[in-house]
C-alpha cells in the first residue's frame, strides 16, 4: 500500500523527523482557511505556501499540481485549478497547503528493500530534486547505495556512513544523519518497503527537513499494524472492495473476459493466454484477475463467479481451474452449486462459462459437468484451447447482455 | 540422487498439531515421504496420528533433531510466528528448513535471511510463501500433490504453486528427478540460481524447466547465470505479460515497478543465453519434451 505524501508525513511526524508545516484541503476554501492561518503566522512573507496535490505517482510538479502562492487568495485560486485535476490517470482528491521553505540544497535519502542481495538499502546522493531514476540512469556513480544489514540496523555511526557516501556537505551531515536513524525507525516499525524523501533540504538557517515524503507499506504485515487511518476509499475499484469484503483476491482489468482460476501464477499465466488468443479475435483481453486459492469450495466459486459477472464490460467467462490439492469432481460441484445458488439469488447466469477442468480426478469432474446440463457452461480439455473458446465468445458476444 | 530432498530425508513439521500442519504432514505421510516427527512447544511429549502413524511432537527443533535424527523441517507456523520458527531452525543447524507459510511480512524475511548469513547459512531456507520440495518416487515435503507426477530426469524451479503442478501434470509421462517451489515474495532462501546450480550438478536430472513470473530480476540474473554455468538443456516460462504496472498479482513480489520486472524483460534475457521460452505453459511442456526426447 502507498500512502500519500500527507500521511507519509503524519508518520514522519511521529518519529521526530522533521517536515515544513502544513495541513490537507479538499475544497478550495479549506485550502484558503490553512493559507490564513500561515499569513497571520507569518505576515508578508512571499511566498506564503506552496499546494501541492495529493496523488499517488510521480512527476506532480511537471504535471502542473504544485504551486506557490503569495495570498490566501491566491490559495484558494490555485487550489481549486489543482483539485480535480487529472495526474497520470490519478484524480487529485485533496491537496497539501505548506509553508514555503528557503532551500539553501536540495539532497536525496531513501531506504528500501533490496530483492536481489535479500537485504535493506539505503541511497543517498548531494544531488536531490531531480527523478532519482533519471539520475541512477545517467550518472550512477553520484548516488551512494549502501547495503543495510537488517539485524544491526542503522545506528548513528551507520547513518554517518550514508550521508557522507552521499557526499552531503559537512554542515548537514550531523543533521541529515539523525533524521536518516529516525527515518530508519518508520521504516522498520512501520514494515515499510520504501521511505523516501526527495528532496531532503537544507534551509537557509542550516536545519534539515524533509520537504517531500514518500512511503510503501507491506500489505503482508497488515496483521500487526494499524492502518486503517490510511484506508483511501476514492481509490478502490467497486468490484475490487466487494471482491476484498469477501476475501476474494481480485483485480479489474480492462478487458472482455472474465477469469477465475486457482493459484497466483495459473491465473497469471490464464491471463495471458487469454490475452493472445484474443489477437484474433478483435483484440478481446482478460476483464480481471481472480485467485480463488486451494480449496474451491461452492460457495467460494458462487462469490467469485458473482464478482466476476457484476463487471458490466464481461462478455464470457473463463474458469481454469488445475486440481491439485483440491480434486475436480469437489470443483465441479462447486460450479453446479454456484450457477444454482445464483439461479436461487434470483441472478441467474446469462453469459457463457468456458470450464478447463485438468489434475487430479478430472475425468470425473468433467462427467459431473456433463451430467448437470447446464446451457451456459461449455467445457473445454486445453488451457490454450479454453482460452481461446473464452474469447471466440467474448468477441461475438452481442454487447449490451 | 534428486537435489535437497532424497529418500533418506527424514522430515519433521514445525506447527505440526495445527491444521495445515495435520493436513500435510498426512498428505505426505500418504506420499511415502519419512515423516519422524513435529514440534509444538505447549504440546511436546504428545503424538499426533497422522495416515494412520503416530508422530512423535517435540518442544524444539533441537529435540526434534537428537531424537529422531531429523535433516528437514517443513514449517507451517501462521505468519506472525514464521520468523521465530525459522530462526528456531537456523539455531539447530538443521540442514533444510522448508517455510510454506504466506503473507510473511517482508522484515520477518529479511530478518531470518540476514541471521541465516551470519550463522554461516548452514540451513538451506527454501520460501517463504512457497509449496515445497517434491522428488518423485522419494520423498515430498511441502504442499506438492505427489498423484500429479512420476519419478523421471526433468528437474523444475518455479516461483508458482499451481503452474509448477501444472507443468509437473503435463509431463507426467517423463517425469521428474525434483521440482522445488520456490515462493513468489519479494525475499526468498533459495533462488532459481541455486537450484540451476544444484541440477547442474545432478546426475539424474538431464533438463531443466525453469517458472518465473513479474517483479524483481531473478530471472535476469538467472540468465546470467545460465550463459556461464549451465550446459543442460533450460526450458523457460514466464507469467504476466498482461499484467498492468502498480497491481500486484497474487504474490507480493508479483509487481512491476516502473520499467523493471517485466515478462518480456525476461523473456528476451533468457533467449539471449539460449534458453527456450514458452508463450504458454503447454508450449513450454511441448518444448521440454522435445528436449527431453532429442537427448
Amino acid at each position: 500500500m502507498d500512502l500519500f505524501e500527507y500521511q507519509a508525513k503524519e508518520l514522519f511526524a511521529e518519529y521526530g523527523v522533521p517536515i515544513p508545516q502544513g495541513k490537507v484541503a479538499t475544497t478550495p476554501q479549506e485550502a484558503r482557511q490553512i493559507a490564513e492561518e500561515f499569513a497571520a503566522a507569518r505576515p508578508g512573507a512571499k511566498p506564503l505556501v506552496v499546494i501541492k496535490a495529493q496523488v499517488k505517482t510521480g512527476g506532480r510538479g511537471k504535471a502542473g499540481g504544485v504551486k506557490l502562492a503569495d495570498t490566501p487568495e491566491e490559495a484558494e485560486e490555485k487550489a481549486s485549478r489543482i483539485l480535480g485535476m487529472d495526474i497520470k490517470g490519478h484524480t487529485v482528491h485533496s491537496v497539501l497547503v505548506a509553508g514555503d521553505t528557503d532551500i539553501a540544497q536540495e539532497f536525496y535519502l531513501s531506504f528500501l528493500l533490496d530483492r536481489s542481495d535479500r537485504t535493506f538499502l539505503s541511497m543517498c546522493t548531494v544531488e536531490g530534486g531531480m527523478e532519482i531514476e533519471d539520475l541512477a540512469r545517467e550518472r550512477p556513480h553520484a548516488l551512494a547505495r549502501i547495503p543495510v544489514n537488517a539485524l544491526s540496523g542503522v545506528d548513528h555511526a551507520k547513518a554517518l556512513e550514508i550521508v557522507r557516501a552521499g557526499r552531503l556537505p559537512e554542515a548537514a551531515q550531523e543533521a541529515a544523519a539523525q533524521l536518516a536513524e529516525r527515518l530508519w525507525a518508520v521504516f522498520t516499525d512501520e514494515d515499510a518497503t520504501l521511505v523516501e524523501v526527495n528532496p531532503l533540504v537544507l534551509t537557509g538557517d542550516g536545519q534539515v527537513i524533509a520537504l517531500d515524503a514518500k512511503v510503501s507499506l507491506d500489505d503482508n504485515a497488515a496483521f500487526r499494524q494499524d492502518w486503517d487511518r490510511f484506508a483511501d476509499p476514492s481509490a478502490v475499484d467497486p468490484i475490487e472492495a466487494r471482491a476484498k469484503a469477501k476475501h476474494l483476491n481480485y483485480v479489474k482489468l480492462d478487458g472482455e473476459v472474465g477469469i477465475i482460476g486457482n493459484g497466483a501464477g495459473l491465473v497469471m499465466s490464464t491471463l495471458d493466454v487469454v490475452a493472445y488468443a484474443g489477437e484474433d479475435f478483435g483484440g478481446v483481453r482478460p476483464a480481471n484477475f481472480l485467485d480463488i486459492g486451494g480449496g474451491a469450495s461452492a460457495e467460494v466459486m458462487a462469490n467469485g463467479l458473482d464478482i466476476v459477472l457484476s463487471d458490466p464490460s464481461v462478455r464470457s467467462v473463463l474458469v481454469n481451474v488445475f486440481g491439485g490439492i483440491t480434486s475436480c469432481d469437489a470443483v465441479a460441484n462447486g460450479i453446479v452449486s454456484a450457477i444454482g445458488m445464483l439461479e436461487e439469488r434470483g441472478e441467474p447466469v446469462r453469459l457463457p462459462i468456458v470450464v478447463r477442468l485438468d489434475g487430479n480426478n478430472a475425468a470425473e469432474g468433467r462427467r459431473i459437468l456433463d451430467e448437470a446440463g447446464i446451457p451456459v457452461v461449455e467445457q473445454v480439455a486445453t488451457m490454450d484451447d479454453a482460452a481461446r473458446r473464452a474469447a471466440e465468445l467474448a468477441a461475438s458476444a452481442p454487447t449490451g447482455v | 540422487m534428486a537435489i535437497f530432498l532424497n529418500a533418506d530425508s527424514r522430515i519433521i513439521v514445525q506447527g505440526i498439531t495445527g491444521s495445515e500442519g495435520r493436513k500435510h504432514g498426512a498428505r505426505m505421510i500418504a506420499a511415502g515421504a519419512k515423516v519422524v516427527g513435529g514440534t509444538n512447544p505447549r504440546k511436546a511429549g504428545q503424538t499426533v496420528e497422522l495416515s494412520g502413524v503416530e508422530v512423535p511432537v517435540f518442544g524444539t527443533v533441537a529435540e526434534a533433531m537428537a531424537a529422531t535424527a531429523a535433516n528437514v523441517s517443513v514449517i507451517f507456523v501462521p505468519e506472525a510466528g514464521t520468523k521465530g520458527a525459522v530462526i528456531e531452525a537456523i539455531d539447530a543447524e538443521i540442514p533444510l528448513a522448508i517455510v510454506i507459510t504466506e503473507g510473511v511480512p517482508v522484515h520477518d524475511s529479511a530478518e531470518f535471511w540476514a541471521y541465516a548469513v551470519a550463522k554461516g547459512n548452514k540451513t538451506r531456507i527454501v520460501g517463504p510463501n512457497c509449496p515445497g520440495v517434491a522428488s518423485p518416487g522419494k520423498s515430498n515435503a511441502g504442499i506438492i500433490p505427489a498423484d500429479i507426477t512420476t519419478e523421471g530426469r526433468i528437474g523444475l524451479v518455479s516461483k508458482s504453486g499451481t503452474l509448477t503442478y501444472q507443468m509437473m501434470y503435463e509431463l507426467r509421462d517423463i517425469g521428474f528427478s525434483t521440482a522445488v517451489g520456490i515462493g513468489g515474495d519479494p525475499i526468498i532462501g533459495t533462488t532459481h540460481i541455486d537450484c540451476l546450480q544444484a541440477f547442474q550438478d545432478d546426475p539424474e536430472t538431464d533438463a531443466i524447466v525453469m517458472i518465473g513470473e513479474i517483479g524483481g530480476d531473478a530471472e535476469e540474473r538467472a540468465a546470467a547465470y545460465i550463459e556461464k554455468h549451465v550446459t543442460k538443456p533450460v526450458v523457460a516460462y514466464v507469467a504476466g505479460f498482461t499484467a498492468p504496472e502498480g497491481k500486484t498479482m497474487g504474490h507480493a513480489g508479483a509487481i512491476i515497478s516502473g520499467s523493471a520486472g517485466t515478462a518480456q524483460a525476461k523473456k528476451e534475457a533468457l533467449e539471449k543465453v539460449g534458453v527456450r521460452v514458452g508463450r504458454t505453459p503447454s508450449e513450454t511442456a511441448r518444448l521440454t519434451r522435445e528436449v527431453m526426447q532429442a537427448g
